[in-house]
């Protein structure tokens, strides 16, 4: 049973014109096997959320804890955060030109598991993580992300995740540019490492298109830099069917 | 013997000559000395009667020759330094491939002084129709000043490799002209690791129709060290190609590099097919890399023409996303390093040697080449 834990998080990000807040005292629990919606209008603020807890350096956090199992994520570098069990389903992932995937996947399962997986064990674990995810054995002599298309970037995330079997998973729009063939196949990827390590999921989204494959236990509204309003699965009903707009206080003119 | 040539263009050399005094002591505003410090040149800019010369150990096709004994030959030097070496060398280091030759397994030459200042001449002919590899290794710790002459014969396929490596206080000026035959293919690729002072230039000429040049380079500079890649390519026969690329890693504050690609596309060069490309990438700030791409076209009734250039610092949202994945920081470097020069280095034919260049440019980073072990040993 792991617990990722986020208290009154206030974040900052460095501009030319001085320190910008964005997260402005978030709090949130992601237990292991629940699965928690952040959704939320563009600008708000969750994909910055998601990169606070991987440790981006463009951020800055002023104030707040973010523990995973009572240990302070926060003192931790980027990598210390991956290997303690978190992970960041990116939405847009980088390429790495002259690296190869599988070279890749093998270098941070080594990392994450503290060795380096059997050579004849690892083969196979690999090609049948990517056909869960249906696909190609050739995808992984490619070097990481480039030329990838958008569907081709989702699933090689969620191929990671597959393989690097955190104990939370953080996933960063991860519907965002795929059609609805990539997007099941993409969601029964995740569905199936949900069910496969019982983990806890925090699912960042815009639309709630992607409710319809992964289904949330709850459901976080998102505005302004913080969590207006928490609900069950019900309230993505009410998002889909009247949006944002009612979360969204106008400024007085 | 003295052969003026009127100039064809502001990048090519000017004057061949064996002449030392056809070539006036460089000042540093010339175009092809505005970048090198010429303090650490000065030795090599007047003759020294107590130079040294470069020798190999001779094996079924490498031997020691009287310089005079390779007259005529078509190259002249292009500057003073390698005017200089060519009267004061020895001896030559000569690689014979008969024609049709076919060796798979490649021929080592490793180069080797007994004085601090020495001279050298390296001359390669393969046969028509043949095919072969050839390693030439400067790994002494010696300052030198040489020349590698490379004639490849009509239709034969030569892949050579340059490793310039060991101590780092070392100077060395190479002139590198190659001879491309009818329907030859030549591969050159330059290793240039270790040294203070490195000076390469590269330069290849055609022979014949449907020659096919690639020069690979693979840089890495230290902190101090001044590694200069110069190459020229002269297209002046019809159907010929030639596919130019640099990569180069800076590390430490101090570290500067330059390339200069010159390519000159006659107008009897029709139907040629070129590209010229050099990439830096910047580990550290401070950090000075130049590059001057050169392209010219007597003609354009060419098939393709083009040239790149772009130098970029270490690029921190790659490491995020390694890092993200629980990889350490040293190793997440380590990758993107290696990656950078892959494209590279996966063009040398022999395996072996690039593994061992892989793993020569790693421990330079003072990276470990292998990976898992540093990996284990990062997350205990």
């Amino acid at each position: 049973m792991s617990v990722l834990a986020i208290d009154d998080l206030h974040a900052s990000v460095v501009t030319d014109t001085g320190p910008r807040e964005i997260l402005r005292g978030v709090s949130l629990s992601v237990e292991s096997g629940s699965t928690h919606a952040v959704m939320g209008p563009n600008g708000s603020g969750k994909s910055t959320l998601a990169y606070v807890i991987a440790g981006h350096p463009k951020y800055v956090v002023t104030s707040g804890t973010i523990t995973l199992d009572g240990e302070d994520v926060l003192s931790m570098s980027v990598d210390e955060r991956a290997r303690a069990g978190l992970f960041l389903a990116m939405q847009y992932p980088v390429e790495v030109p002259g690296v190869s995937v599988s070279n890749f996947l093998r270098t941070s399962a080594t990392a994450v598991r503290g060795e380096a997986p059997k050579l004849r064990t690892w083969i196979k674990e690999m090609k049948d993580a990517m056909g869960v995810l249906q696909m190609d054995p050739s995808f992984a002599e490619r070097n990481v992300n480039e030329g990838f298309s958008g569907g081709e970037k989702k699933r090689h995330e969620i191929l990671q995740l597959s393989m690097l079997k955190p104990k939370i998973a953080i996933l960063d729009e991860t519907d965002s540019g795929l059609d609805v063939d990539a997007l099941r196949v993409v969601s029964e990827g995740v569905n199936a490492f949900r069910e496969e390590t019982g983990a806890g999921t925090l699912l960042i989204t815009h639309y709630t298109r992607i409710l319809r494959y992964i289904h949330p236990d709850h459901v976080h509204v998102f505005v302004d830099g913080r969590i207006v309003e928490s609900g069950g699965p019900e309230l993505a009903a009410v998002l889909e069917s009247e949006g944002y707009e009612r979360f969204v206080t106008t400024p007085a003119s | 013997m003295t052969v003026l040539e009127a100039p064809p263009t502001d990048h090519s050399p000017r004057v061949a000559s064996s002449d030392v005094d056809a070539f006036p002591i460089p000042q540093g505003r010339e175009e092809e000395w505005r970048f090198a410090p010429m303090d650490a040149l000065a030795p090599f800019m007047s003759p020294a009667s107590d130079a040294g010369t470069l020798t190999a150990e001779p094996s079924p096709y490498v031997s020691a020759v009287p310089v005079a004994a390779l007259e005529p030959t078509w190259w002249l030097p292009t500057d003073r330094p390698s005017a200089i070496a060519r009267a004061g060398v020895h001896s030559a280091v000569t690689v014979r491939i008969p024609d049709d030759a076919v060796l798979d397994a490649p021929i080592v030459v490793e180069l080797r002084g007994d004085v601090a200042l020495n001279y050298a001449h390296v001359d390669v002919r393969i046969g028509r129709h043949a095919r072969a590899t050839v390693v030439l290794v400067h790994d002494a710790g010696v300052d030198v000043s040489g020349t590698i002459v490379t004639d490849v014969g009509d239709g034969a396929e030569l892949t050579m490799l340059s490793v310039m490596d060991g101590p780092a206080e070392r100077t060395h000026l190479w002139h590198w002209p190659v001879r491309v035959g009818r329907d030859a293919t030549f591969v050159g690729a330059v290793v240039t690791i270790g040294g203070r002072v490195v000076r390469m230039l590269p330069s290849v000429s055609y022979a014949g129709p449907g020659g096919s040049a690639e020069l690979l380079g693979a840089f890495l500079a230290d902190d101090g060290q001044y590694l200069e890649h110069r190459i020229f390519v002269e297209h002046d026969e019809p159907h010929c190609s030639s596919n130019v690329v640099y990569k180069g890693a800076l590390a430490g504050a101090g570290s500067h590099t330059v390339w200069i690609g010159d390519v000159l596309v006659r107008r009897t060069a029709t139907g040629t097919d070129t590209y010229e490309m050099n990439r830096n990438l910047l580990l550290d700030d401070g950090a000075r890399a130049d590059s001057v791409p050169n392209l010219e076209l007597e003609t354009g009734d060419v098939a393709s023409a083009g040239h790149a250039s772009a130098t970029g610092r270490f690029d921190d949202e790659q490491l995020f996303y390694l890092m993200a994945r629980g990889i350490p920081e040293r190793i997440a470097r380590q990758l993107v390093v290696r990656g950078f020069f892959v494209d590279v280095l996966t063009r040398i034919p022999s395996v072996e040697w690039r593994d061992a260049i892989l793993g020569r440019i790693a421990q330079r980073l003072g990276m470990d080449a292998e990976i898992e072990t540093a990996l284990e040993e990062a997350v205990q």
